[in-house]
């Protein structure tokens, strides 16, 4: 399996998410914005950060430099897309995935660990995961509270879209373990086809017990089981 | 030509930031204060001849790029 890194100026996560994806076995490569082209590649990943300054909206402009216009393509194709954080930000600023991020409802930036319910474990983003399992995993943003309108809402939860919701230690999903104010605990979604994973918590910061938890791991290597061995 | 935008967040979109800035208001001894709702301003230089072509491209500029229609309006006021 093949992966690439996207990085645009004020991205500040793509080193994690290299370190997490070739611990899996996924061969990342960095694609910097100004490219026009991608190499062929499994895994396509937007990481965190703060894209432009996050300047007119966070995600705005990364959503339109030359490298997207790429992504999408590769996207529409079938290539499999996961953007954290930042890049789920992104991710909605395109298009690709609906809904958007806002302010966190207390207006704070949030930097802790959280509790993610699966939801949806059909596709290779969360093959690594039972239905239904709770992995611990950091969140670290300001602009994390998803909001769409109640039809989409509606859309997402019957076609199974929702990928991980904000719980609690157990796995109930209450307002209490809402970190940001997120509609219905939404904490991550995929697009219809099930190719395109958006989600705002760090599951690259979770892949190793010395850094505090192994929560995200089980990602990067379904991913990496279900996308292929290395080529 | 000059565009001046007004970006806001839509009815229903819950806006935390005018809430803050109203309970300061209110803090503040100003009383009477309702519903808050905080966005951004644009000016755009325009070299366009007429007002309607130019009220046409700041639109689509709007659509585009300068506000998130799914979670914002915006209004255009085109001064000559």
């Amino acid at each position: 399996m093949n992966s690439a890194v996207i990085v645009f100026p004020g991205t500040n996560r793509e080193r994690d998410m290299v370190l997490a994806l070739s611990a899996a076995g996924a061969r990342p490569v960095e694609v910097w914005h100004r490219e026009t082209r991608l190499p062929a590649v499994d895994l396509i990943v937007i990481p965190g950060g703060f894209s432009y300054g996050d300047y007119l909206r966070a995600g705005c402009m990364a959503g339109h430099s030359p490298i997207i216009r790429e992504v999408k393509k590769q996207a529409e194709a079938g290539v499999h897309v996961l953007g954290v954080c930042n890049g789920f930000q992104v991710l909605t600023e395109t298009g690709l995935l609906p809904g958007a991020l806002l302010r966190n409802a207390h207006l704070k930036f949030i930097c802790k660990d959280v509790h993610l319910k699966v939801e949806n474990n059909g596709t290779p983003f969360l093959s690594g995961y039972e239905s239904g399992a709770v992995m611990s995993v950091p969140v670290a943003h300001h602009d994390g509270n998803y909001f769409a309108d109640e039809a989409t809402l509606d859309a997402l939860d019957g076609e199974g879209r929702v990928a991980v919701r904000y719980c609690g230690p157990d796995g109930t999903v209450t307002r209490y373990h809402n970190p940001n104010g997120s509609q219905r605990n939404i904490a991550g979604i995929y697009n219809k086809r099930g190719n395109i994973l958006g989600m705002m918590p760090h599951p690259e910061d979770a892949i190793d017990k010395l850094l505090g938890g192994i929560g995200g791991k089980p990602l990067f290597d379904g991913l990496a089981g279900a996308l292929g061995p290395t080529s | 030509m000059k565009a001046k935008i007004h970006v806001t967040l839509k009815n229903g979109v819950h806006d935390p930031q005018g809430q803050a800035i109203g309970h300061a208001l209110e803090s503040l001894g100003f009383d009477g204060v309702g519903d808050v709702r905080q966005g951004k301003y644009i000016e755009i230089d325009l070299v366009d001849s007429t007002e309607a072509a130019a009220q046409e491209k700041v639109a689509a500029m709007c659509r585009q790029l300068l506000a998130n229609t799914v979670i914002e309006n915006y209004i255009i006021e085109i001064d000559g």
